[in-house]
């Protein structure tokens, strides 16, 4: 089961989070903050896993973004990277040439899509189409 | 004033509120935590006053705002309510808000959530699809107990509509509802079926997952949903067959994710249930062998594969696949599958230890690696892989490691070296050599105890003694700081430091160590800051017990050394220092007796007997071990496993108890007696008696003892060893006090020869002899006997049990009386034998025994 997702600069600032575990408010900044700290400490060439607490992050950078994955023993880790390219893929689709910047001024469409892809922990879709389709539609009747 | 211009000036005090775009904006451009944070609350504000003026048109634009000030980190609970709200507005975008605000401002913790209960259930019947997939999103993320027991019956009705979408997430709200309320798994459980016919390859996934979740809770729906293990297979099959396809393809595979879930749910299937595996024995085989491993993809799905076969009874063809993919992965470039591999190789190594014996190198090479996760993983492994053969070049490569490791490897590797070295080591110099190089390299990280079973262990080895102190001498001399060590070699240097001044050890040089040189270390170790207060105890104990070995000039300087820490703060070493001046100053006669060389230490281990008392699983080997035959000394021996009594049953060596260990004896057998009756009763059955006369016989005397010799043999197992054989043996010569007749009656002749034993004058050696002269045999012969509380008795086993008719041989049997009170002996007995197939039993008194017993 995913724990949860995020999406952090290297400077640590939250992009994007998303829980499926039950977490105080108050201490979601501390878990990203500590987490943050682990994966900077760790040189490019190293293993993308992490044991943390009693979970494993799975993480992986694409130009100054981290995207960070929190599963519990019985995911597989290396299907866990396969859906972090999956969701890059996805917000690239939709998207195109997708920057960091793009990320941040639309959060809320990014909720949307990581909604449609993964549900209280679990993948839901894996076809890029299908994933989009229903924010396209809503985009189209704006 | 025109009425445009009324109009600009009314509006103008009303701004719209600004985009979530220009928010972020501004955020970014705050340059200062601080100036953020005012940016920050001053759009909270404005928005809290809009929330309160119900503005509805542009409600979903704030509450976005307040959706993400709460993600950098702000409390912003007061978004909830309008989050409600939003869920009702009729449209889509207010209810997209609204919904995603629930998911993640809420859980089930607040109460608020459960208002939104019924837009919940009106959205499930809405025409729309999107909307019915957003509440069915919602309700799957956060939905309480409460709330699932309200919707399930919604959700189950919409696990059966013909809309793909609509089904799969469906289907994962039935997980959380599974996991919430287990009860209401059953309502679920005919739809699944169709659900996994599904050509969605959206609700296929979500179908496995919820029969995972579902087999997870009960294990009756397991054995239920075994059935579903061919259609699973077929959906494999499918996946690796079938062509290119477009939609959900990644890389050339075709759905890994779909592929890695079923295999996944393969496993939970095919656990512990030989039919299940056999039906997946084909497919495992299949993917495994056709799966790209260039790409991560393919890694993941191999990986997945690997895990389902080691978990199933697989057949063995399989799992040597299995293990082959494995390795292969130790050798690919990309650190995260060797992780991976050192993961399941962990797991497999407990049941597939050959196999895995063959990837040593490789996992030796991985301990070098830089990367924390892939060292930890190998040193797991390392220890899990070390046997008697290998032992050597592990713990080598082992040590290298420890040299170089971070601090949290240090102590759980050198804690496990110590246990690998204890159980597989080749011969005792190899052993402390290796113990002696993990302190130096672990340093203050060693685990407490090893520091006394290292010492336990040089007290033992008498040879190597002088080169141990060598070793430790140099070591200390080098570094100072390490406390383990520091005490290890204090203490070694305070019993053997006689030998390390005499200098010559064989196969190394001899270095030249003067008194006045270990005095010095002895000195700089207690200055030292570096220094423990357990370092200080055993510096100043050393200390004190070279005085005891060292020449008179040195005492002078020991007392310098010691005296002064009488007056130290703290209280145990002043408590040492104070004892040991007396020591030297006023008992000085005494010094040399009390600082003798300390004996061997016994090993402190748990499966053996420490001091007379027997542990629980000695108790239960005797329970279960008592064969039926009467004469089961011999055989409880052999069964409680000591190699060391090859004696025939007629002459039993047995370990001899201390005397004064009678009372434990008594207990242990009163407990015996009352609580297993079968285990004494071979040996006091043939009596006839009950039981319950046994302690009759015992009121105001001392220990009856029928069952000596077996407790004496199990008492004593790994204890001293004393030469009893040569008393029993060399002492029916000519006694120089008369025999006397204890017994005549009835052709059962018994006859007592006294021997006094040499070392102990008040202890004599009773030789009984019981002879028979009628015709019939007696065979179960016991006989038994007590003395008065003043004296010590200790009945050794028989020669047999079975006196031969006709005088025509005899059974001996040693009893041991010890008078230290120099009083006169009685003596009562009681015996018991059979003959002609009745039992016959006497008890009697013997008072006549010589006068000059004793003297």
């Amino acid at each position: 089961m995913i724990k949860f997702v995020l999406i952090l600069t290297k400077q640590g600032q939250t992009r994007l989070s998303h829980y499926y575990m039950p977490i105080e408010l108050t201490e979601r900044p501390t878990l990203e903050a500590d987490v943050i700290r682990r994966i900077l400490a760790r040189a490019p060439g190293q293993c993308s896993f992490l044991d943390y607490e009693d979970y494993k992050i799975v993480y992986r950078r694409y130009l100054a973004l981290y995207f960070i994955i929190g599963i519990d023993d019985d995911e597989n880790e290396v299907a866990t990277l396969e859906l972090i390219h999956l969701i890059v893929e996805t917000i690239d689709k939709y998207i195109p040439k997708v920057t960091d910047l793009d990320l941040m001024y639309n959060v809320e469409k990014m909720h949307m899509i990581l909604d449609e892809m993964i549900m209280n922990g679990r993948v839901v879709e894996t076809c890029k189409n299908k994933i989009l389709a229903p924010i396209q539609l809503m985009d189209s009747q704006r | 004033m025109s009425v445009l211009q009324a109009l600009e000036e009314k509006l103008s005090k009303m701004p719209a509120p600004i985009r979530l775009k220009d928010l972020i904006r501004n955020i970014r451009a705050a340059r200062t935590a601080a100036d953020e944070r005012s940016v920050v609350q001053k759009e909270l504000a404005q928005i809290r006053d809009l929330f309160r003026d119900e503005d509805s048109v542009y409600r979903c634009r704030n509450v976005a705002k307040v959706l993400y000030i709460h993600m950098l980190g702000y409390a912003a609970h007061f978004g909830q309510l309008e989050c409600l709200k939003l869920i009702a507005s009729p449209r889509f975008t207010d209810k997209r808000i609204g919904y995603l605000g629930a998911t993640l401002l809420l859980d089930e913790r607040h109460d608020v959530h459960l208002l939104m209960t019924n837009s919940m259930k009106n959205d499930m019947n809405h025409n729309t699809q999107y909307v019915v997939g957003l509440s069915l999103s919602c309700l799957g993320s956060i939905c309480s107990p409460e709330m699932s027991r309200d919707l399930a019956g919604e959700v189950e009705k919409l696990l059966k509509t013909s809309n793909a979408y609509i089904k799969k997430k469906a289907a994962l709200c039935a997980v959380r509802i599974t996991r919430k309320v287990p009860e209401l798994m059953e309502m679920f459980i005919p739809s699944v079926r169709s659900l996994l016919n599904d050509k969605n390859h959206g609700v296929q996934l979500t179908a496995v997952c919820l029969v995972h979740e579902m087999c997870e809770r009960s294990p009756d729906t397991l054995l239920h949903f075994r059935k579903l293990v061919p259609n699973l297979v077929r959906i494999l099959k499918n996946l690796i067959m079938s062509g290119y396809s477009p939609e959900h393809d990644v890389s050339g595979v075709s759905d890994p994710f779909l592929q890695v879930k079923v295999l996944q749910l393969l496993r939970v299937l095919g656990r512990k249930d030989p039919d299940a595996s056999e039906a997946m024995n084909d497919i495992l085989a299949q993917v495994a062998t056709n799966t790209e491993t260039s790409k991560n993809v393919g890694n993941a799905i191999l990986y997945e594969t690997v895990l389902t076969i080691m978990d199933i009874n697989s057949e063995s063809g399989l799992r040597v696949l299995a293990v082959n993919i494995l390795g292969r992965f130790l050798l690919n470039n990309d650190k995260n599958i060797r992780y991976v591999a050192l993961n399941t190789l962990l797991k497999t190594v407990q049941a597939d230890m050959n196999a895995v014996q063959r990837h040593r190198s490789t996992i030796l090479d991985c301990l070098k690696d830089s990367d924390i996760s892939i060292k930890k993983r190998s040193v797991e492994l390392c220890f899990a892989l070390i046997n008697a053969s290998n032992v050597r070049t592990m713990v080598k490569e082992l040590i290298f490691f420890l040299d170089k490791a971070d601090p949290e490897f240090k102590s759980y590797t050198s804690s496990n070296i110590f246990t690998a070295c204890d159980r597989y080591s080749p011969n005792k110099r190899w052993h402390i050599d290796t113990m002696m190089r993990v302190l130096t390299a672990a340093g203050n990280y060693v685990p407490d105890d090893s520091v006394s079973s290292l010492i336990q262990m040089i007290s033992e080895t008498g040879s190597l003694q002088a080169y141990i102190v060598q070793q430790l001498y140099k070591a200390l001399k080098d570094d100072i700081s390490q406390q383990p060590l520091a005490q290890v070699s204090l203490w070694c240097i305070g019993e053997f430091g006689d030998m390390l001044v005499a200098g010559v050890v064989d196969e190394e040089e001899p270095i030249q160590v003067s008194e006045d040189d270990i005095l010095d270390l002895g000195e700089s170790l207690m200055n030292a800051t570096s220094s423990s207060q357990v370092t200080k105890e055993y510096a100043l104990l050393a200390m004190v017990k070279l005085s005891a070995r060292f020449s008179p000039q040195s005492l002078e300087r020991i007392k310098k050394i010691v005296i002064p820490y009488s007056q130290s703060m703290d209280m145990e070493l002043q408590q040492r220092s104070v004892e040991f001046g007396a020591l030297i100053n006023t008992y000085n006669h005494m010094r040399a007796g009390l600082l003798e060389r300390m004996p061997p230490m016994e090993k402190k281990d748990t499966d053996k007997v420490n001091n007379g008392e027997l542990t629980d699983e000695q108790l239960e080997s005797r329970e279960i071990s008592i064969p039926s035959t009467q004469n089961e000394s011999k055989g409880l021996l052999d069964i409680l496993g000591d190699g060391d009594f090859t004696a025939p049953v007629n002459n039993q060596p047995n370990k001899s108890e201390p005397m004064s260990s009678g009372g434990e004896l008594l207990d242990l057998l009163g407990g015996l007696d009352l609580s297993a009756p079968p285990t004494v009763a071979p040996t006091i059955q043939p009596m006839g008696a009950p039981l319950n006369s046994v302690p009759n016989l015992m009121d105001g005397l001392d220990a009856l003892q029928p069952m000596t010799t077996t407790t004496t043999a199990t008492m004593n197992l790994m204890n001293q060893n004393t030469d009893l054989l040569g008393g029993l043996t060399n002492n029916i010569g000519a006694p120089s006090i008369p025999p006397i007749m204890a017994v005549d009656k009835d052709g059962l002749k018994v006859e007592f020869n006294f021997e006094k034993e040499g070392s102990a004058p008040h202890v004599v050696n009773i030789t009984l002899k019981a002879t028979n002269s009628t015709t019939n045999p007696f065979s179960s012969f016991i006989f038994q006997a007590a003395v008065p509380k003043t004296f010590q008795l200790q009945l050794m086993s028989p020669s047999g049990d079975l006196v031969p008719p006709n005088n025509s041989g005899a059974i001996t049997q040693l009893i041991k009386v010890a008078n230290p009170q120099n009083a006169n002996l009685r003596m009562r007995y009681k015996f018991s034998y059979s003959t002609g197939g009745s039992t016959v039993s006497d008890q009697g008194e013997v008072n006549t025994f010589p006068a000059n017993m004793f003297t």
